[in-house]
Parts: structure tokens; C-alpha cells; sequence
């Protein structure tokens, strides 16, 4: 390794001075524009410094970051410290997702919403006993680099590049769509101006210093978002329960909440769609009785968001960081530490916003509204207003299912809901454009690595010089980044479901493969290829054909009665095709001449326990759900397979040479050197 | 499938760190560790959920106590039982000694 450990750097040295300064003068910056603001300083002002002083200290960062050394640009010279890498590795993990979305998700689901939560934390277990230290130990640049070398060189690799790239695109160009929203609300630009300008900030974090600018930065950008997800709801906290410890006191706000759902139930109300009534019960269907399909969902999708979590090599790459094996495991544990500071605030948020909801808005005429539903009531880029007040029967009240809040309005809006001045909707912002930007630049790097890196450099060109790869390198991400942001300009928000869709793919497509790499000596080349073509073409096909097919889905899975109802579904959807509705009527018409489908005994075999194949009708369209589960989970049927043939394959193929097995005994201890099977896989 | 099964070895690093027995013996019990946290994986990710129902009519500080457990519980659990693993697998390094060179 050509590393250059031992360097005398005195930003490394001084890490603890230049963040605490760091901190303490964001800290004085928000206080300085809170003066501002009392002396009549215009929100407008305000939001404008806030997006433009906290891009500007990150790309003075990127910019200081600079390299033109191999191992800096790729794993920012291996000496991160494990607290540091573990703050890099939270705010390179939360996204837009768990900054804006997760809070206003548990307020609509419920219980049902913890299973981000768990999956979303509980994959760090995975990573740390399984993968992160002998990643490290194996010391390379990117994750295709280890199948690559663990399986033999090009076809491992390039499935691997291939399931990488699926995975990370549709994450990134999610990033890139809530950066859009966030400097739309903020700049009161348009939304391509505004995923155009985001684009700026994430490139001159990322182009000119790699992994080693993209480190320094996300270090910078968790302390923003955490400072800004934490007050918010320290002053709700203090403002309903007069303690500001909200992860301790929203335990009275749930125990409201419970009262007052009872009440509005005795009153003959009913939630609006897609809010549960029952916000503190597990398992429950709409009728708020038990629901073996809710409970199968909600463990199904935890398993895919930890399995995947722990596949995602964005999160993954950040583990070749660290100065050692053992820091490796630390910064794992630090990793899931910040993450978690995050994440047991969330349901706190969804409590109070709730309770406040129900206490002071359900119940008033619709003439006397608080003034912040006012301020949301414009029209989000879902094309419906963010706060939809619908006035089902005509009385002017605000009944229980007339308050339509979407989720995403529940963070970003709590300062106003709570009464506090414009500052902290500044403070929101800049944390939610920290949370899109820092995921961003780490998915962006981990796309453009494994195009420069294991594509160019590792299968096409083995002899480039590293000057010659560091600008290819360069050059891709900036056409990665441009391709994403037209993707993300010209589809807006409906491609947020997709980022659901990441977890399951790196999930069934990568971890088996890794996994058996490093803990089944007796994994072959030809299995974990399999192994991870099967698993991912498996979870890929399952979603489009559910998601996008669906009618066909069900027409081979489902039984005649569930078929004749998803095709009545179908032909009343107010935006599928003419062609589509036109066959779907024709099914209906002709309902006694539905078949079972062809796989109806498959789709059958649980309907006994309550889960046979059904549809639920999402996003405008007609979703199959085989045994009942929602594709967002689709990843449990390809992990497994995965597995499963990896383990299978291993025994019907030649075992692996001494030589690799030399290797596999070789990640597996911390101490001395690695010796790869195969020289020609090792990086400078 | 045209795999590339091995090449030439390097020319540094061709012996073990450390002898065959020593690796052997540190392997099991590292994979003994790795049993272990994975069981504390699996009953706080998904073994107490199991039970949400019955924990939730206890309520401590307002919390339904299945409520809780998804909430913070797991997560809390969590949190400990890594550096609890980091604590451990250097201890299991250092009786092997297996750790890296300062």
C-alpha cells in the first residue's frame, strides 16, 4: 500500500481545535442572523444567507481537500479517525429521506413507520461483525475491487459494478430532487434552477479532493444537520411538555394522542387516508384490528433496509477510510452512535407535530386557522398543496380526515407550527441541504469510482497512469452528476418511491456475495457470480413487473377472484393508459372467463394464513403483491436465493486454489500483509 | 465462465502473519463472537417486536412499552452492543496476539 500514513498533516492533527471552531462559529452565525432577523433583516435575506454561507464553507473545504495522490482521492489516505469517520459515515448514511421524510412517515404510519427506524439502524450491526473489518483489513479502493479480487477479476467485478450502479443512481437522483425542493422553498427559484445550483454545491465538494474532500465535508455537514434536527425539537418539546428533552417527554404527548384518537373515533370520525388511527398500535389493518399481512410487511421490510444498509457501497467505501482494522470496527460503532441521535428524535417530532394537529387545528372552523397552515397550503411538486384542507361534508369544521398534511411538510414545518422565528426554518433548511448533499457526494464518488476505477482502470486499462485516472475519474463524476440532475429536473418527485427500491437491489444483489466471501472459505468464483446475478436479476425483475405490470402480475399469480378485482382497479385508475384500462374492462366484462393464473398455486401457498396475492392500488397504479408484501420489500426473496446458490454452487464447482484461501485466511486477521491470489488485482 | 482461478503470488507477504494453529484457534472464537452479537441482532431487531401487543398495555412514561422498544429500546441496544463487540474483538486480537503493530 502506498499510503502515506506517518505524513505529518497538521489538519489531521488538529481535528478536534478546527471542528469545535467550526462548530461554535455556526453556532454564533445562527444567533447572528436570529439578531438580524429582530431588526428587521427580511426572511427572505435570511434564507438566502443561510443555503449560501453553509454551501460556501463546504466547498471551501472541498477546495483546501485537494489532492492529486491515488489513495487520497479514493480513501482519503486511510487516516480517518474512527469518530470522525463515524460522523462522516451519518451524515453519508441520513439523506433527505431520514431528514425531511422519516418524521412526517411515522407521523402517517404509526408503529407501522418504526420499521425504518430498525432497519435503517439495525443493518450497522451487519456491517460491523461481518464486512467493515475485513474490508478494511483487504485494503483497497472500492468494493468491486474486493470481488474482484476474492472472485477471480472481470465477471465478479462487473456484476458487481452493475448492481452498484442500479443501487447508488436512483439514490442519488433522489438526493438531488429534495436538495431541488429545499433551495426551491428557500431561493424561490424554479425547480430546474434549483436542482442545478444543488448540482454546483455537491460537484465542488466532491470533484477536486475525492474521498478526502468528501470526508472533511460530510464531517462539517453532520454537525449542521444534527444541530438542526435537535433544536427544533427541543423547543417543541418545551413548548408542550415544558422539559426539553423530547426523546424523554413525547411518552405524555403519545398517551394524548391515544386519548384524543379515541375520542374522535366515538365521534363518528375517521383519519384521512393514509394516516393510521391507531397511532401507538402494532400490526393493525384500517379496521384497527390485527393484520397478519401488517405484521409480515413490517418485519419484511426491516430485514430489507438492515440487509441492504449493510450492502450500499457508498456506506460500505467509507470503511477503507480509517488508519487501521480496529478503528474500522470503533468507527462502526461511532457510525451508528450519530446515526441513532438522529433517529430516536424522529418519532418525538411525529408525536408532537400530531399532538398539536389534533389539539389545535381538528375541531376549529376552517375561517380560523393557525396562519402556518397558510403558509403551506401552496402547491408542492407532487401536485397537490403541502397542507390540503378538504372540507368533506360541508360543514366548515376541520374534521379528523379533512387535515391532509403531506409527510415531507412535518419537519420542515414544525418551527412555524410551534410558533418559533423564521431563523430556525433557516436552520431546518440548511440541515435538510446538508442531509441531501453529504448523501449525495458519497453516492456520486462511490458511481464515479466504480466507472474510473474498477471499469477503466481495473478491466479496460490496467497501464494508465494516475494522473490520467484521477482526471477520467473527475470527468465521469461530473457526467454521472449532470445525468442525474436531468434525470432528477425532468422526473421531480415521482421517482422518490425508487429509493425504497436501492435497499432491496444492493441487498439481494451484493451482501450474500461479500458475506460468503469472508466467512465461507469454500465460496467459488462461479458461485458468487451466480449468486449475486441471480439474486439481483430476481429483486429487478420482481419490482418492475409488480410495479409496473401489475395487472400482469396478478394475472399469473392470483387466483380468479383476486385477478377480476385488480382488473375493476385497474379500469378505473384516472391515469393509466386507454390500452390498459381498455383490457382491464374487457377481463371485466367478461369476468366468468378469468382463469386462475398460471402460478396461482404459488401465489396460494400462504393464503391459507391470511397472506394470498393481492393488489393495492399506489402512485396511480395497480401494484401486485406476491403473498402480500409490498415490493418496497421485494429484497426477501432475492437474498435468500442468493445465498442459496452461492452455497449451492460452491458445492458442485472446483474448491478455490490454496492461494485464495491463503488470501480469504489473510482478511481475516488484522495483523501483517494481505496476499492476493492474483497480483494483478492489488492497487498502487 | 472464462474466471481467472490464480496468478503469480507477490513477491512480499508470501508467508501467514501468524502460524496456521494460532489463526485457526483465533477464528473460532472470533466467529463465536460474531454468533453472539448476531443473536442480539436478531431478538432486538425482530424478536421482541414479535411481542408489541402484549408489551404495549404497560406504559412507562407514557410509552407503550412495545411502542418503546421499536422506538429507542432496539436502538439503544444496539448502540451498546457494538462498542461492547469493538471492546471484545480487541481483546480477543490481543489474546491471540493477532493485533495490528502500533
Amino acid at each position: 500500500m502506498a499510503d502515506t500514513t506517518g505524513a505529518k498533516d497538521p489538519f489531521i492533527d488538529n481535528l478536534n481545535k478546527i471542528y469545535i471552531g467550526y462548530t461554535g462559529g455556526f453556532a454564533f452565525f445562527v444567533v447572528l442572523l436570529g439578531i438580524l432577523e429582530q431588526m428587521g433583516v427580511p426572511d427572505r435575506i435570511i434564507g438566502y444567507l443561510f443555503v449560501f454561507l453553509t454551501i460556501g464553507v463546504y466547498a471551501y473545504i472541498g477546495i483546501i481537500s485537494r489532492t492529486q495522490v491515488a489513495s487520497e482521492y479514493y480513501v482519503a489516505g486511510r487516516r480517518v479517525p474512527a469518530i470522525y469517520n463515524g460522523m462522516a459515515t451519518g451524515s453519508d448514511w441520513m439523506s433527505a429521506a431520514s431528514f425531511i421524510g422519516m418524521a412526517g412517515s411515522l407521523y402517517a404510519l404509526g408503529y407501522g413507520g418504526l420499521a425504518f427506524i430498525l432497519g435503517w439502524t439495525g443493518g450497522y450491526m451487519l456491517v460491523a461483525i461481518l464486512l467493515a473489518p475485513y474490508l478494511r483489513k483487504f485494503g483497497q479502493y472500492t468494493v468491486p475491487d474486493f470481488l474482484g479480487a476474492r472472485f477471480g477479476g472481470n465477471w465478479a467485478r462487473a456484476i458487481g459494478v452493475v448492481v452498484l450502479i442500479t443501487a447508488s443512481f436512483v439514490y442519488v437522483v433522489a438526493q438531488i430532487v429534495g436538495v431541488g425542493i429545499i433551495t426551491q422553498r428557500f431561493l424561490e427559484v424554479s425547480f430546474l434552477t434549483a436542482v442545478f445550483l444543488g448540482l454546483a454545491g455537491i460537484l465542488v465538494c466532491s470533484m477536486l479532493g475525492g474521498m478526502r474532500a468528501v470526508t472533511w465535508t460530510q464531517v462539517a455537514q453532520y454537525i449542521i444537520l444534527i444541530i438542526a434536527y435537535l433544536i427544533p425539537a427541543i423547543l417543541m418539546s418545551v413548548k408542550i411538555s415544558g422539559v426539553p428533552i423530547p426523546q424523554l417527554m413525547y411518552g405524555l404527548a403519545l398517551e394524548r394522542i391515544e386519548v384524543l384518537e379515541q375520542g374522535f373515533r366515538a365521534a363518528g370520525m375517521v383519519p384521512p387516508p393514509g394516516v393510521t388511527g391507531w397511532h401507538t398500535s402494532p400490526f393493525i389493518g384500517a379496521n384497527g384490528q390485527f393484520s397478519m399481512n401488517a405484521a409480515v410487511n413490517f418485519f419484511a421490510l426491516i430485514f430489507c433496509l438492515m440487509v441492504g444498509t449493510a450492502a450500499l457501497p457508498h456506506v460500505l467505501m467509507r470503511y477503507f477510510t480509517t488508519p487501521s482494522v480496529r478503528e474500522a470496527r470503533a468507527s462502526v460503532a461511532w457510525s451508528l452512535f450519530f446515526i441513532f441521535l438522529l433517529y430516536f428524535t424522529a418519532p418525538a417530532y411525529a408525536a408532537f407535530g400530531k399532538l398539536e394537529i389534533y389539539q389545535t387545528v381538528i375541531g376549529q372552523p376552517i375561517a380560523n386557522l393557525p396562519e402556518w397552515i397558510k403558509n403551506w397550503q401552496i402547491i408542492s411538486p407532487y401536485g397537490t398543496p403541502w397542507v390540503n384542507i378538504v372540507d368533506v361534508n360541508r360543514d366548515g369544521i376541520v374534521q379528523w380526515g379533512d387535515f391532509r398534511i403531506h409527510p415531507d411538510v412535518v419537519v420542515l414545518a414544525t418551527p412555524e407550527i410551534a410558533g418559533l422565528p423564521y431563523v430556525i426554518a433557516g436552520l431546518v433548511a440548511a440541515g435538510g441541504l446538508a442531509a441531501a448533499l453529504s448523501t449525495a457526494d458519497g453516492l456520486l464518488l462511490a458511481l464515479a469510482n466504480a466507472l474510473s476505477h474498477d471499469v477503466y482502470y481495473k478491466m479496460i486499462n490496467r497501464d494508465a497512469p494516475t494522473a490520467r485516472r484521477l482526471i477520467i475519474s473527475r470527468v465521469l463524476l461530473l457526467i454521472v452528476a449532470v445525468l442525474a440532475a436531468w434525470t432528477a429536473g425532468s422526473m421531480g418527485a415521482d421517482i422518490l418511491f425508487l429509493v425504497a427500491w436501492a435497499f432491496s437491489i444492493a441487498a439481494a444483489g451484493l451482501f450474500a456475495a461479500l458475506v460468503m466471501g469472508v466467512w465461507y472459505k469454500k465460496t467459488t468464483n462461479a458461485a458468487a457470480c451466480w449468486g449475486m446475478a441471480v439474486g439481483y436479476l430476481v429483486t429487478f425483475f420482481y419490482l418492475i413487473w409488480s410495479e409496473f405490470y401489475g395487472l400482469h402480475f396478478m394475472e399469473t399469480f392470483a387466483t380468479k377472484e383476486a385477478i377480476l378485482r385488480a382488473a375493476t382497479a385497474t379500469a378505473a385508475l384516472p391515469m393509466a393508459s386507454a390500452e390498459l384500462k381498455a383490457y382491464a374492462a374487457g377481463l371485466v366484462a367478461n369476468a366468468a372467463a378469468i382463469q386462475d393464473g398460471s402460478l396461482a398455486w404459488f401465489g396460494s401457498l400462504w393464503a391459507g394464513s391470511g397472506l394470498p396475492t393481492d393488489h393495492v392500488v399506489l402512485r396511480g397504479r395497480v401494484v401486485g403483491r406476491l403473498w402480500g408484501l409490498n415490493n418496497i420489500s421485494g429484497g426477501v426473496f432475492g437474498v435468500p436465493l442468493s445465498f442459496l446458490t452461492i452455497y449451492l454452487v460452491s458445492k458442485f464447482t472446483t474448491a478455490p486454489s490454496q492461494a485464495m484461501q491463503n488470501f480469504v485466511e489473510d482478511i481475516r486477521i488484522p495483523r501483517g500483509g494481505v496476499r492476493l491470489a492474483d497480483r494483478r488485482e492489488a492497487v498502487d | 465462465m472464462p474466471l481467472v482461478e490464480s496468478g503469480p503470488e507477490p513477491e512480499s507477504a508470501t508467508s501467514a502473519a501468524v502460524d496456521p494453529v494460532t489463526a485457526q484457534a483465533y477464528w473460532k472464537k472470533t466467529s463465536s463472537l460474531m454468533w453472539t452479537v448476531l443473536a442480539i441482532w436478531f431478538v432486538a431487531g425482530f424478536g421482541v417486536h414479535l411481542f408489541a401487543q402484549t408489551l404495549n398495555p404497560i406504559h412507562i412514561f407514557g410509552f407503550p412499552l412495545g411502542f418503546y422498544m421499536a422506538a429507542q429500546g432496539s436502538l439503544i441496544i444496539f448502540v451498546v452492543a457494538l462498542f461492547w463487540f469493538a471492546k471484545r474483538q480487541n481483546e480477543i486480537d490481543e489474546e491471540f496476539g493477532v493485533q495490528e503493530d502500533a
